[in-house]
């Protein structure tokens, strides 16, 4: 379904509300193709076309929501009587209230690239099967895969309210991965590689397989090293998950509840001067990137810190309305839920040199390449940061053997203040963050 | 939940290209979430979403296609998008009939959460956010959240399999925050039964809401945790996600085949100390991954993985199950009609030692011991592991002495298991928990008594 016939849905729900009731519809449509192959077969191919709508309301400062996954013209009735009824049960606040149209303009981002659409099912398992064929290549120690995938998404929502908001979006999406499996005597490691893209011509197959090959290969031989305190180089892929947990913490909604360990310190600085962390979804190079946020306003460019200095928090308009001052555009939702807030696309402003020339400075160190369970080992409350790793020692300036079985801790706080250089290799990634190589002082590493 | 006409004719569209199996999955989830934050309930909310799955599978190719629309076009639509994928020349083209298949679902639902008013819901959240605060000035932050669901599933396959399950789950939660001297700190506890609205005649809400701002303010004088090898006790109960990330994971047939498991080729081998026992029970009343059937029409089993340290099987899903000659294990689950099934773990738990809780803990030198653990990951080919320590005390000459701050431990799945020394007589059941795998999420539950393993390593930045 394209944009104009869901903001039609959604403008349809918005007009049955009532006198002094506030009512927000936002109607989603999703179409994705998704391609799995192994050993030079299909394994899976699933196609799905998936729809929903959400619906919050407001009367006398109390909020209910109800959701539905369908746009049967019955269900979105009774969905906007269930959000009714849930409204007497909410706390009276009087911040809440929907967007109201702000004057910012959208930034008008092409990111529906008509392509997609001509390529058929057999070229997409075809870039599948190449991309697995490519992996099973690249090195002779490559011993399988555990997936390659083709994936792709075409996805329209609109956002109508009684306030007067009405907003449309579409984009395209296509992605390739590939999980590999390499092997020498009785060891086994894995790497992964993928290649993102808004339309299929443009995935970098190759690339895909050489990092998937490389990041396995290079595991091989693997030791767990003695604990000590080192500089880590975290990765694009690395640096990116850690920018989306700092992002988290400059949620408006964290100072607000008393939940953010930067509340009170706008304007101090909190990181080392070469950090300055922008979240831009009118960036077009962002995947994550869009022309309007969870509630229908237009998308901005907003600096959170600048050369290490705290200069802002994100807002909706809830708590943008409660903090005394106005939304920065950062509402993020499905369909199925009421608007938080949060990054869209988060990025460091890339410093000037390359990962290399970054890594043949430090004497000792290790470059970080994957981490493992930074939900249950990083308190963004609190601030502890402790996370399994894997890796190759650096020693001399040079990249040396492989590690494993690593832990490495710190404070976000700490390790914001323990950026010592952020590399010139910004890579967008499938996440509501990009990655660059940072390298991080005085970090602790726990092995044997 | 539909005709069985209906399912009928949808398997023979989906078969009509050759395909050598089909099956349609229907599901019907409904479910209410109520949140409590800042001293406010936010809102309530409502979700309904109803819809189907339609594989075809043809030699090791498996098409899948799904639809919201449950009418006879929508069917026929998903059906023949499946077919394509997968053409075959099997020459099944109509399935005649089905056989119900009988599951006895392992407990019974006495209150079903959508006929209790909203307005209960709310207050078990304002009474949750009333002990919490009252527990200590210090707690500066409470969120509480109360969810039930309601998912009716509906399986029938080309093997004339027809099945069905109701399954209702309800669960509530509470995570605090304390400040103090060295900042703020966080405390979290939940519980959760596929029940209904009696969990709250078993569970006081108010005691779940003590323990997590306990544990918030327990860790406002906690130390950083240290770092390094060292021996690891982990508490009853608290312990299962240990099992769930070290071997549960690579026990799964579907990693085992693709030789993506450390446990590969392994049955029959002495992986663990002989009092080792880990058993995924699918039907074990009332826990949180209990159910009558799988999402693919199996009832759910016992399934022992370890008998007495020795590996003895995989578990398993249906075309994992076909492609062996064998019997599905009752593990074949997803998240809901718009995934395929794949294996997954239900209730995993480590049965009861012999020893004393107390005697394990007074013969570890130096050490920690974890009382309560929080989520973790795996990598199950080459085994290593990591969790999350939501509430752990270090051990000093045979004694728990202080709380220790948040962060991670990670190991090897087969160097954990065959580094358990010591196991405890006080079996019990921990939190509910949602296991991710390739993206889906469903919920499992987890268990162990006391057991101490000889040496893990702590992320932690301490000396």
């Amino acid at each position: 379904m394209n944009p104009e016939e869901l903001l039609e849905i959604a403008q349809r729900i918005v007009n049955w509300g009532r006198d002094g009731e506030q009512v927000e519809a936002i109607v989603g449509h999703r179409q994705e193709t998704e391609v799995r192959v192994y050993k030079g077969e299909i394994e899976s191919l699933s196609v799905a076309e998936s729809q929903g709508v959400g619906i919050r309301v407001i009367t006398n400062n109390r909020q209910g929501f109800a959701h539905a996954g369908t746009l049967d013209q019955k269900v979105l009735a009774e969905t906007l009587a269930e959000a009714r009824d849930n409204v007497v049960f909410g706390s009276p606040d009087k911040f809440f209230g929907l967007a109201e149209p702000d004057g910012v303009a959208p930034p008008k981002l092409n990111l529906y690239n008509e392509a997609l659409l001509q390529v058929s099912t057999e070229a997409k398992i075809d870039m599948a099967l190449e991309l697995e064929r490519a992996v099973l290549a690249g090195d002779p120690r490559i011993v399988g895969i555990e997936s390659a995938d083709y994936g792709d998404a075409l996805s329209a929502d609109a956002i109508a309210t009684t306030t007067g908001i009405r907003s449309t979006g579409k984009d395209t999406s296509c992605y390739l991965t590939a999980y590999s499996l390499a092997s020498e005597g009785d060891e086994i490691q894995t790497g992964f590689g993928f290649s993102v893209s808004r339309e299929p011509g443009t995935l970098d197959i190759a690339t895909a397989a050489s990092d998937a090959v490389e990041r396995a290969t290079r595991m091989l031989g693997a030791t767990q090293p003695a604990t000590e305190r080192v500089t880590v180089v975290l990765d694009p892929f690395v640096s990116a998950q850690f920018l989306g947990i700092i992002g988290g913490t400059l949620s408006g909604e964290a100072v607000l509840k008393g939940r953010s360990l930067f509340a009170n310190r706008l304007d101090e600085q909190v990181a080392a001067t070469s950090v300055t962390l922008v979240d831009d979804p009118t960036n077009p190079d962002a995947f994550t990137a869009s022309d309007a946020d969870g509630e229908g306003l237009a998308t901005r460019r907003n600096q959170l810190i600048g050369g290490g200095q705290l200069e802002k928090f994100l807002h909706n308009s809830y708590t943008g309305r409660r903090s005394g001052s106005t939304s920065t555009g950062s509402a993020v939702r499905g369909y199925a839920s009421t608007p938080g807030v949060g990054c869209q696309a988060l990025s460091l402003v890339p410093g000037e040199r390359l990962p290399s020339e970054l890594i043949a400075e430090i004497d000792n160190g290790v470059l970080i390449q994957g981490v493992s369970g930074l939900h249950s080992g990083v308190n963004p409350v609190s601030g502890d940061f402790s996370t399994g790793a894997e890796g190759l020692r650096i020693r001399n300036g040079e990249l040396a053997e492989p590690v494993r079985e690593i832990t490495i801790a710190s404070t976000l706080q700490r390790m914001l203040l323990d950026v010592t250089a952020v590399g010139s290799d910004l890579t967008w990634l499938p996440m509501n963050s990009a990655g660059v190589t940072i390298v991080v002082a005085e970090v602790t590493m726990s092995g044997a | 939940m539909i005709e069985q006409s209906l399912v009928l004719a949808t398997l023979s569209e989906a078969l009509k290209t050759g395909g050598e199996f089909a099956e349609v999955f229907v599901e019907d989830r409904q479910s209410s979430t109520a949140v409590l934050d800042d001293g406010k309930v936010e809102e309530l909310v409502s979700g309904r979403t109803r819809g189907a799955g339609v594989r075809v599978v043809v030699g090791d190719t498996t098409g899948f296609a799904h639809t919201s629309n449950l009418t006879a076009e929508g069917l026929t639509r998903a059906a023949r998008a499946a077919a394509a994928s997968a053409r075959g020349s099997s020459g099944i083209t109509k399935v005649v009939g089905l056989t119900e298949v009988q599951a006895t679902p392992p407990q019974q639902v006495k209150v079903l959460p959508e006929t209790v008013a909203k307005v209960m819901k709310v207050e078990l959240l304002k009474t949750a956010d009333n002990a919490a605060r009252a527990t200590g000035a210090a707690v500066t932050q409470v969120s509480a959240c109360y969810a039930d669901g309601r998912r009716r599933i509906l399986v029938a396959n080309s093997d004339g399999l027809l099945a069905s399950d109701d399954q209702v789950r309800t669960r509530f939660a509470v995570s605090c925050v304390a400040l103090g001297d060295t900042g703020m700190q966080t405390g979290y506890e939940s519980v959760g039964r596929p029940i209904g609205f009696e969990l709250f005649d078993e569970y006081e809400v108010d005691a779940l809401a003590r323990t997590a701002a306990n544990r918030a303010l327990t860790k406002l004088a906690a130390q950083p945790a240290p770092s390094g090898s060292m021996p690891v006790v982990i508490g009853p109960g608290g312990g299962g996600v240990l099992f769930h990330e070290a071997c549960g994971h690579g026990l799964e047939a579907d990693l085992v085949a693709k030789q993506a498991s450390v446990f590969r080729n392994r049955v029959g081998e002495q992986v663990a100390h002989p009092e080792v026992t880990l058993i995924d029970d699918g039907t074990m009343a009332r826990e949180w991954g209990a159910y009558a059937i799988d999402d693919e029409g199996r009832p759910a089993q016992r399934n022992v993985l370890i008998e007495n340290g020795v590996l003895t099987d995989y578990m398993w899903d249906l075309l994992r199950a076909r492609k062996e000659g064998r019997e599905s294990s009752g593990n074949g689950r997803r998240q809901n009609y718009q995934h395929l099934p794949m294996v997954r773990m239900t209730n995993t738990y480590l049965s009861n030692g012999t020893e004393n809780p107390a005697d394990i803990i007074a013969a570890t030198d130096r050490g920690v011991y974890v009382a309560h653990l929080g989520g973790g990951q795996v990598n199950t080919a080459t085994g290593d592991f990591v969790f999350g320590m939501n509430e752990a005390y270090l051990i000093e000459n045979g004694q728990i002495t202080a709380p220790i701050r948040e962060g991670n431990l990670i190991g090897n799945g087969p160097e954990v298991l065959a580094g358990i020394e010591a196991l405890g007589n006080d079996f019990a059941m921990g939190s509910p928990g949602t296991c991710g795998k390739d993206g889906q999420g469903v919920p499992v539950g987890d268990g162990t008594p006391t057991l101490r393993v000889a040496s893990m390593t702590i992320g932690g930045t301490a000396a």
